[in-house]
């Protein structure tokens, strides 16, 4: 084994990096790992939680022994910002109900892109709807599929009941360059926001 | 087709069991871990120490976030944390959280999103 790194003469001392996280929300299969997979500097990794939950369908009694393990995947990636800034995107797990599960997924986060496939709306509510809940700052990315029609954004905007002030892009997450214009919305649309009432908690 | 039962451990509960002395969540000073934070080593893999404490020293020479540990070790999330808060207690290693957008009571951080902007606009 090598430990020779710690000692080393001309390595330089950790000048303070830092990170920043971003979620990438959105139904099952509208594209968030692809997303994550296309803008990431390394190949997307996966990390686990373990996580107890009280089986379906039981009272909330406390002490209740009838419970399941489940394991709830994340995947992940990272961009290089500058030399001491590290921004972690992570894919939430397509199962919303988790999400709650697992503390503090989105604390911390800057924001979220919520990616919507315009072919199956309804599969993205949920995860608007849990951004709204959680007051994450969000952008609305419709991820154009080769088949998708043509949906005007404003159409899409009040099918999914999408506030005025909260962006609507359109992209393709296969694409790096596209995908990282949808983080560039997002974090223009953190700076727009004005007012201490929208902090997140 | 299935043979006499034998003690088997698909989910790898007792090996997490193993790891952590039985602890299941973390305490202390992991308890706010968060996926992003950053770990950095603060002392070299000494012997005796617990073979992924050693491991988790080695890989943070340079900073490394609690998912990257994770999917580096193959650990869940809170049996990282438990080990984590081992390292943390006893100053072997520096956690840094990750950066939010505002801090309470302070608006938004413009410098910061400044920062993340332009780097984007690099890539």
């Amino acid at each position: 084994m090598d430990f020779k790194g710690f000692d080393h003469p001309d390595r330089q001392p950790d000048g303070g990096t830092r990170s920043v996280k971003v979620m990438i929300a959105g139904g099952f299969g509208t594209g968030k790992t692809t997303m994550v997979r296309s803008v990431s500097d390394i190949r997307p990794l996966t990390t686990e939680e373990t996580l107890t939950q009280a089986s379906a369908g039981v009272d909330h009694l406390i002490g209740v022994t009838d419970k399941q393990e489940t394991t709830v995947s994340l995947d992940f990636g990272k961009i290089g910002i500058n030399d001491r800034l590290v921004l972690y995107l992570f894919g939430t797990p397509g199962q919303e109900r988790f999400w709650f599960l697992w503390n503090g997924l989105f604390k911390g986060a800057l924001g979220a892109v919520v990616l919507v496939d315009t072919r199956r709306l309804a599969s993205s509510f949920r995860a608007v709807e849990e951004m709204e809940r959680q007051n994450v700052p969000f952008v609305i990315a419709l991820n154009v599929f080769p088949d998708s029609e043509e949906h005007p954004v404003e159409e899409i905007r009040d099918a999914l009941d999408i506030p005025a002030h909260t962006p609507v892009v359109a992209f393709d997450a296969r694409d790096r360059a596209s995908s990282r214009d949808v983080l560039i919305a997002l974090i223009q649309h953190l700076k727009d926001r004005t007012a201490p009432s929208l902090e997140l908690r | 087709m299935s043979g006499p039962r034998r003690p088997t451990d698909p989910s790898g509960l007792e090996r997490y069991y193993v790891l952590t002395g039985g602890r299941s969540g973390p305490g202390g000073s992991a308890s706010g871990l968060d996926v992003a934070t950053l770990i950095i080593s603060r002392a070299a893999p000494a012997p005796g120490l617990q073979h992924e404490h050693e491991e988790i020293l080695r890989l943070c020479r340079d900073p490394l976030s609690v998912a990257e540990l994770g999917a580096l070790l193959g650990l869940p999330f809170n049996i990282l944390a438990v080990l984590l808060s081992d390292l943390l207690d006893a100053g072997r290693v520096e956690a840094r959280d990750p950066l939010p957008a505002s801090a309470a009571g302070r608006g938004p951080d413009l410098a910061l999103l400044e920062e993340v902007l332009s780097g984007l606009q690099r890539l």
